[in-house]
């Protein structure tokens, strides 16, 4: 296996000079500059069922933590089985009464209106967000928020056009539809999820992870302040259990997983020989492909969005990166330069680059696989940038001469590590790209057209970006091959997820 | 011909490298979101002052606007904590009146554009006798334009010949070279033309945008392009050439913006006037406002720093 030692250069062991070295040192500090909007969090948060906040039967709450400080945000509901049960009746009556009957011109002002009135309180919800998931908040301002606004706006587009999105064929709701959304991108996930099924006429019982519930409640207000008829959208809060209560019960027509392959598994083996439809987006472990001939500043940027933006909490994070042999030394001492640069610290500060990790369980996590890491060999790099004391972060990380055998290489690490191999032939990219159990982005970076389509048809991932990485849109189906999982979100084929065709 | 200057880009690119324009113009979108403030911002606009080099090129230019520019750069303001300007940048016949403003004793140099700026359409010798002309009354540094005929021809070594003639006519003056980025067009012309002229400066020296009199001067992604140029030819060779961006930088936001890629890309040790200058004339007034804004609260009178570059 090829290593990417670094190349001594021989200008200077000729003449003995110390190699030259760019200093990214504190001349210049920027001071702290912290987004100050008021993100208006509840000390309590119930369950939202029918239309209002209910107290969880069971009575228990449990607390949700700032991972930048680890202080307590909030007190959030415990929903059990009978909550459950609670949510789906309230959503059963809705579908049957009012929303499941409503013209698709009349569900658009809802859903129209669910985007305008999150831009209105965009700043909110972004610091919001940042608090509670510990993203920067650059990311929740800039990308998050306005995102999960564009899905409410696409899919109210299509609610009053859906005789137009099977050709040929009518389109019937599916009824109640059980949701279940992970951590990383809370907000995001959640108008993933209700934006396309409110569109085609479902209505929702939704559970947000449990370290990051807030903004699904807080979208709760904005779902009162729309008007949209009671029991359309609930929100059940709460563990594992919890979700289980929400995927396994009777009355959901079709279950929505977004999170781990492990626990989708998990959900599909329950679910066997039930008459529910499914959609799973799972975890990936993305190739980021990089040719000798990409310009190579570029693509370096891309390698560092594909894998710091949040955190690499991305299930499509470019977590391997093949790069091809010639410019792999380049390449690698590129990405060296430009990671010492990246600012890691409090995500409420609006120059951090990379801010917490989400839970204390998720730290752990990733340590444990950097560690095997070194273990099995692998070079790692970390720029030596001050972390905050409190709170958990985990500096960016390179591996360097990874090999396919590495665990780093085959298992997800849903963190700011980058796994570095190399290749010589496009066949080998191919087939070292395609060898994963996941299946459900890459990335190509190279000057010729030719390559990137013919690329584009040998990965088997859901998702290819050419000469860009972590681009998102609503129009864009978005979903995995293999254990990445089936399914799409997003675009046309998103939402012939969410019907029937009569 | 065509082939062989087809030929001629094809190995130039493959030697330096070929830049992807979108993903340039998305790398320098996240200056412009980097927020700095309060020690931050006043460095950053102090830091800009000292980096100007107050540029007057008109042909109305006369030894009184050139003096009174001079008194300007050596005291742009009453505050004693704003340090003078770099440079002042005039053309070959006011050097002599500029020498005469600031006096020899001075830290603020003069800067001239010769070689018949900004077209450069004179016969080589007549170039090289306005730098010697212009070095001979006082300029310490010379800013030369670069024969974009030539090199959009493919000739690079004809472009890289008349540097060095240019060069080695400034004796100890420094020597800026103006790229004229909106006549190389693309992204790769520009990274080609950066390294043809590094590889014959010396250390110290510089490669600028542009004259400032076309319709596209200094950008943050063509200042990216060259400043990732300089940091490669850098880490290549250990030679540190300095970056001047010039025209269309006329607000303290945009300067800032300069700074961090800067900061971003070549480090701590371009964070000076030896190595990173402004090319700029109204900018000057405009960091004044923003540091009289930091001093006291809050703005002035629009009245007491005019936005027209001539009233200095």
């Amino acid at each position: 296996m090829p290593t990417l030692n670094d190349k001594k250069r021989p200008a200077s062991r000729a003449t003995g000079r110390p190699a030259p070295e760019l200093i990214f040192g504190d001349l210049w500090e920027f001071d702290p500059a912290p987004e100050t909007a008021d993100p208006r969090l509840k000390a309590r948060y119930d369950l939202f069922i029918g239309g209002k906040f209910v107290a969880p039967a069971s009575g228990k709450y449990f607390d949700s933590l700032n991972p930048a400080n680890e202080t307590k945000l909030a007190e959030i509901a415990h929903a059990n089985a009978a909550d459950v049960d609670a949510a789906y009746a309230a959503a059963k009556k809705a579908f049957d009464t009012t929303w499941g009957k409503m013209p698709g011109k009349e569900r658009a002002k809802y859903i129209y209106r669910l985007a305008r009135l999150l831009q209105d309180r965009a700043r909110e919800f972004a610091v919001a967000e940042t608090m509670d998931g510990g993203k920067p908040i650059k990311e929740s301002r800039d990308f998050d928020v306005p995102m999960a606004a564009a899905h409410f706006f696409y899919h109210a587009g299509w609610a009053d056009k859906l005789d137009y999105v099977a050709p040929g064929r009518k389109v019937a709701p599916l009824g109640v539809v059980g949701q279940v959304i992970p951590w990383n991108f809370p907000l995001l996930m959640l108008a993933w999820k209700i934006a396309p099924a409110l569109a085609m006429g479902n209505t929702i019982v939704i559970k947000p992870a449990e370290t990051t519930s807030v903004t699904a409640l807080k979208f709760a207000e904005i779902i009162q302040d729309a008007g949209l008829p009671p029991g359309t959208v609930n929100i059940v809060t709460g563990f594992g259990g919890t979700g289980a209560a929400v995927m396994g019960h009777p009355t959901a027509a079709k279950v929505a997983f977004t999170g781990s392959t492990e626990v989708g598994k998990i959900i599909m083996r329950s679910l066997a020989g039930t008459d529910k439809k499914m959609t799973m987006e799972l975890g990936g472990k993305a190739a980021n492909i990089v040719f000798d001939d990409a310009p190579l500043d570029q693509a370096v940027e891309g390698i560092v969005n594909g894998i710091f933006f949040n955190q690499g909490h991305v299930c499509c994070a470019g977590s391997r990166l093949l790069v091809h042999e010639p410019v792999a030394a380049a390449v690698l001492a590129k990405l060296k330069t430009r990671i010492r640069t990246l600012r890691v610290g409090d995500p409420l500060d609006k120059n951090t680059d990379i801010g917490a990790i989400n839970s204390r369980e998720q730290l752990k996590k990733i340590e444990s696989l950097v560690a095997a890491g070194v273990k099995e060999g692998a070079t790692l790099f970390q720029p030596a940038c001050k972390l905050p004391t409190k709170g958990y972060y985990f500096r960016p990380t390179v591996f360097s001469g990874v090999s396919m055998s590495h665990r780093i290489a085959r298992e997800e690490i849903f963190g700011p590590v980058l796994s570095v191999l190399t290749f010589r032939t496009l066949d080998e990219a191919v087939e070292k790209a395609n060898n994963t159990a996941y299946g459900l982005s890459a990335g190509v970076w190279t000057d010729k057209g030719s390559r990137i389509l013919k690329m584009s048809t040998e990965l088997k991932a859901g998702v290819v970006w050419a000469n860009t990485y972590n681009k998102f849109d609503p129009t864009s189906p978005f979903g995995g091959y293999k254990e990445s999982g089936f399914g799409r979100e997003g675009g046309r084929q998103g939402l012939l997820d969410y019907c029937k065709l009569v | 011909m065509a082939v062989t200057a087809h030929a001629a880009f094809k190995r130039l690119f493959n030697e330096v490298g070929t830049v992807d324009q979108v993903g340039v113009e998305e790398r320098v979108a996240k200056y412009t979101t980097r927020s700095i403030k309060k020690h931050a911002k006043l460095w950053g606009l102090k830091a800009a002052v000292s980096m100007v080099d107050l540029t007057t090129l008109e042909g109305k230019d006369t030894p009184g606007k050139v003096a009174s520019l001079c008194q300007k750069a050596l005291c742009p303001h009453d505050d004693p904590t704003i340090p003078q300007v770099a440079a002042v940048c005039v053309y070959p016949s006011m050097v002599k009146h500029a020498r005469r403003a600031l006096g020899e004793d001075t830290a603020v140099r003069i800067a001239s554009v010769a070689t018949a700026f900004p077209s450069g359409q004179a016969p080589l010798r007549t170039r090289l006798a306005e730098v010697k002309a212009a070095v001979a009354d006082g300029a310490d540094e010379i800013d030369m334009v670069i024969n974009r005929g030539a090199f959009l021809a493919g000739e690079f070594q004809l472009v890289q010949d008349e540097i060095v003639a240019v060069r080695d006519a400034c004796g100890a003056a420094t020597l800026k070279v103006i790229l004229e980025v909106s006549e190389l067009e693309t992204f790769d012309n520009i990274r080609g033309a950066s390294f043809l002229a590094m590889r014959v400066l010396r250390a110290g020296d510089f490669i600028k945008t542009s004259t400032g009199k076309t319709s596209l001067n200094a950008t943050l992604g063509n200042n990216q392009v060259m400043i990732e140029a300089i940091r490669d030819f850098y880490l290549e060779t250990g030679t540190a050439i300095a970056m001047k961006p010039a025209g269309g930088i006329r607000s303290a936001k945009q300067a800032l913006q300069f700074l961090t890629a800067v900061k971003e890309t070549l480090g701590d040790e371009w964070l000076n006037n030896t190595r990173y200058r402004f090319g700029a004339s109204s900018l000057l007034n405009d960091l004044l406002r923003q540091l009289e804004k930091e001093r006291t609260g809050a703005y002035q009178a629009p009245y007491y720093f005019s936005e027209a570059a001539e009233s200095y």
